[in-house]
């Protein structure tokens, strides 16, 4: 594991466990094979605060960085099997 | 030791952690005028305290009559009489304050019509020494108090020239050769270089250690690193039987599924369908107090009627309510049921299980903060050196059961005690204590160990090993045999530690190694704790005992002290419940039946 990625997983660490939990997902799942916008969009919600994160994560307005806002649709949408 | 180079750095006031009590802290003595440095593994706003949405407790009176002294009386009551009744006073006496300075700070606290701070009412809240009628004494910032709180003292601490390093994880405390705390080992992450923090005083403010068991309300750091720090540095914790459970969180996810839920006519059924709360609370049903709910769903799963593969959790049931009522009464609940069990509410049973939520115990100080241990016939020594606030500590405010929205508040009041404390007793820039050259030989040995550690298990399986076992053996439901089976099992999985795996062996952003030394740190909260409940033989707060159904106040109105040794064997001592005031503004509460 390169060490940008090892810093992100470390990043994915929040403040609940809600959070934890679905920034992990997109962590392990997702990135492996996102594109590079989708990565970047990843890593700025990395950097963003916890109650906003969840807020749009309930659907509940969404970030105005189109590559984010993808990234929390994707997380919303996930294939939970 | 040698091959590991440390950079020193000095500073009057070391403190660990950067969550609500962290944070006060270190604001507090920066603006007293010491040289203050915050060491966190996360990002400030980042830590647990942004899962407090509830609020804060403090009799201001804005909404009613309230007093003080009716805090004082409700939170005794709510510890089942094992909190330390000075520290009670001060607590509940230093809250209006406390809150008003907050206020002053910043935080944006929900207003009434006339502009007053919002206060709502909260279980376990009363007035008039609980004859009266609820108290609407908990303070909020809309449901984000917990993360404005930490984003507030965040700032007021960068404003008055505290230090931040951020993504450093605390490895070892520091100590001389007369036992005092000297500072902490540190490990920045990003770069992979080792610093020793030198401080006239080390304030440890780490929070909980939820992950000790499998299903728990904590984010993944809440790992007990500042009782892990004691507990390897040879110092006793207290009244670690004591962990309050949420009946309601979602299985596999840990989310909270509030007890509104079940207000608004959910009701919890077993793998039959059967409402099983029936049987167990034949008046309240479903409605029944948090502890008798997680007690009941416990037994059922224990004799068979769980669901699903592992027949190791029980079923929410909304279905009844209708689309209708669950859109317009919960709406939250359908969309994090949706998002974290896949499920549609509206049709679907939510799965749910007992999940841990606080944990009472902690590392023993007064209401200074400062830490304390039995030495001889003195239960009340103070460490040279250490400080610990908040979860991380026991004060003991919340005794054998923690009323919600008391726990924010410890933070911010022990987190300004401490700092109060430091600015009478310690001198800015006075002369550090002399430590030995060995004095970092023993946490460095630890690091290269863990660092190398090439055995056959990995650090997760332990882990998931720890944490069935404490769920199934040291959760709600607790009798002599399935303490003593438990404690048998933590040993093993304890002991399985020597045969850990790491597979990274770099020393940049090895989250394998700080999830071991988390793990670590975990185990030894985990003996603690199970061994802690397995020596107490009646039932108080939290801790209920079938064995043992009743409070024996003439035997066990005592805080339990318990060290862990390096094979993870565990001895006891006791500490008395401070049955004394500060002041004469108050008097003591004599122990009583707790109803209500």
């Amino acid at each position: 594991m390169d060490a940008e990625l090892k810093a992100l997983r470390w990043r994915c660490r929040r403040g609940t466990r809600e959070l934890d939990q679905l920034l992990g997902w997109w962590l392990e799942v997702r990135y492996p094979h996102a594109p590079a916008d989708l990565r970047t969009g990843f890593g700025g919600l990395l950097d963003a605060q916890d109650p906003d994160l969840w807020d749009w994560l309930l659907g509940r307005g969404q970030p105005d960085d189109a590559n984010q806002a993808r990234v929390i649709h994707e997380i919303r949408t996930r294939d939970r099997v | 030791m040698s091959a590991y180079k440390i950079q020193t750095h000095e500073f009057d006031m070391v403190v660990v952690g950067a969550g609500g009590a962290g944070l006060r802290a270190t604001f507090g003595l920066a603006a007293k005028g010491l040289k203050t440095v915050c060491i966190t593994k996360v990002f400030p706003t980042r830590s647990h305290t942004v899962a407090a949405q509830g609020g804060i407790s403090a009799a201001l009176g804005n909404m009613g009559e309230d007093d003080w002294r009716y805090h004082y009386f409700d939170t005794i009551k709510g510890s089942d009489w094992l909190g330390d009744q000075d520290a009670i006073e001060y607590m509940c006496k230093e809250a209006p304050a406390a809150i008003i300075e907050l206020e002053h700070y910043g935080v944006p606290f929900s207003r009434t019509d006339e502009g007053k701070i919002y206060q709502r009412p909260f279980g376990g809240m009363t007035t008039k020494y609980g004859e009266g009628p609820p108290a609407e004494r908990t303070c909020a910032a809309a449901d984000r108090t917990g993360h404005a709180m930490l984003h507030t003292l965040y700032q007021q601490a960068l404003a008055h020239d505290a230090q931040f390093m951020i993504e450093y994880f605390a490895l070892d405390l520091i100590w001389d050769s007369s036992g005092a705390c000297c500072g902490v080992l540190a490990l920045d992450m990003a770069e992979g270089t080792l610093h020793l923090f030198r401080g006239q005083g080390t304030v440890l403010a780490t929070g909980g250690y939820g992950r000790a068991y499998f299903s728990a309300t904590s984010a993944h750091t809440c790992t007990g690193d500042g009782g892990g720090l004691a507990l390897r540095s040879g110092l006793a914790m207290q009244d670690m039987e004591f962990v309050q459970f949420h009946p309601t969180g979602i299985y596999g996810a840990g989310c909270l599924i509030t007890e509104g839920v079940r207000g608004e006519g959910g009701i919890l059924r077993n793998s039959s369908g059967e409402r099983f709360m029936e049987r167990y609370a034949p008046h309240y049903k479903d409605l029944a107090s948090r502890d008798v709910v997680s007690r009941s769903m416990t037994i059922e799963i224990r004799e068979g009627r769980g669901v699903g593969e592992h027949k190791d959790h029980l079923l929410l049931d909304l279905t009844h309510l209708g689309p209708e009522v669950i859109h317009e009464k919960l709406p939250g609940i359908a969309e994090s049921a949706r998002i974290f069990a896949n499920v549609d509410v509206s049709r679907q049973p939510i799965p749910v299980l007992p999940t841990v939520h606080y944990n009472m115990g902690g590392i023993p100080t007064n209401y200074h903060g400062e830490v304390v241990q039995r030495a001889g016939d003195n239960p009340d020594h103070v460490v040279p050196g250490l400080y610990a606030i908040g979860e991380a500590a026991c004060v003991s405010v919340h005794g054998a059961n923690r009323l919600g929205s008391n726990s924010l508040l410890d933070l911010v009041v022990f987190g300004r005690s401490v700092a109060n404390r430091c600015a009478q007793t310690i001198k800015p820039g006075a002369a550090q204590r002399k430590l030995a050259d060995d004095a970092c030989d023993k946490a460095l040995a630890n690091l290269d160990r863990l660092r190398n550690a090439n055995g056959n298990t990995p650090t997760a399986a332990i882990r998931l090993n720890m944490q069935r076992t404490m769920q199934s053996d040291a959760a709600v439901f607790r009798t002599s045999k399935t303490l003593l089976e438990g404690c048998r099992k933590m040993a093993e999985v304890f002991a399985s530690f020597e045969d850990v795996k790491v597979s990274d062996r770099s020393l940049v952003w090895n989250s394998d190694l700080i999830e071991t030394y988390e793990l670590q740190n975990l185990l030894y909260n985990a003996v603690a704790t199970i061994t802690s409940a397995e020596q107490r033989k009646e039932s108080r707060g939290a801790h209920a005992h079938e064995d043992f159904p009743e409070r024996d106040d003439a035997n066990w109105q005592k805080h339990t002290l318990v060290k862990v040794d390096e094979k993870g064997k565990a001895s006891f001592e006791f500490r008395p419940v401070h049955m004394f005031t500060l002041t004469d503004d108050v008097g003591v509460v004599p122990p009583k039946k707790r109803v209500y």
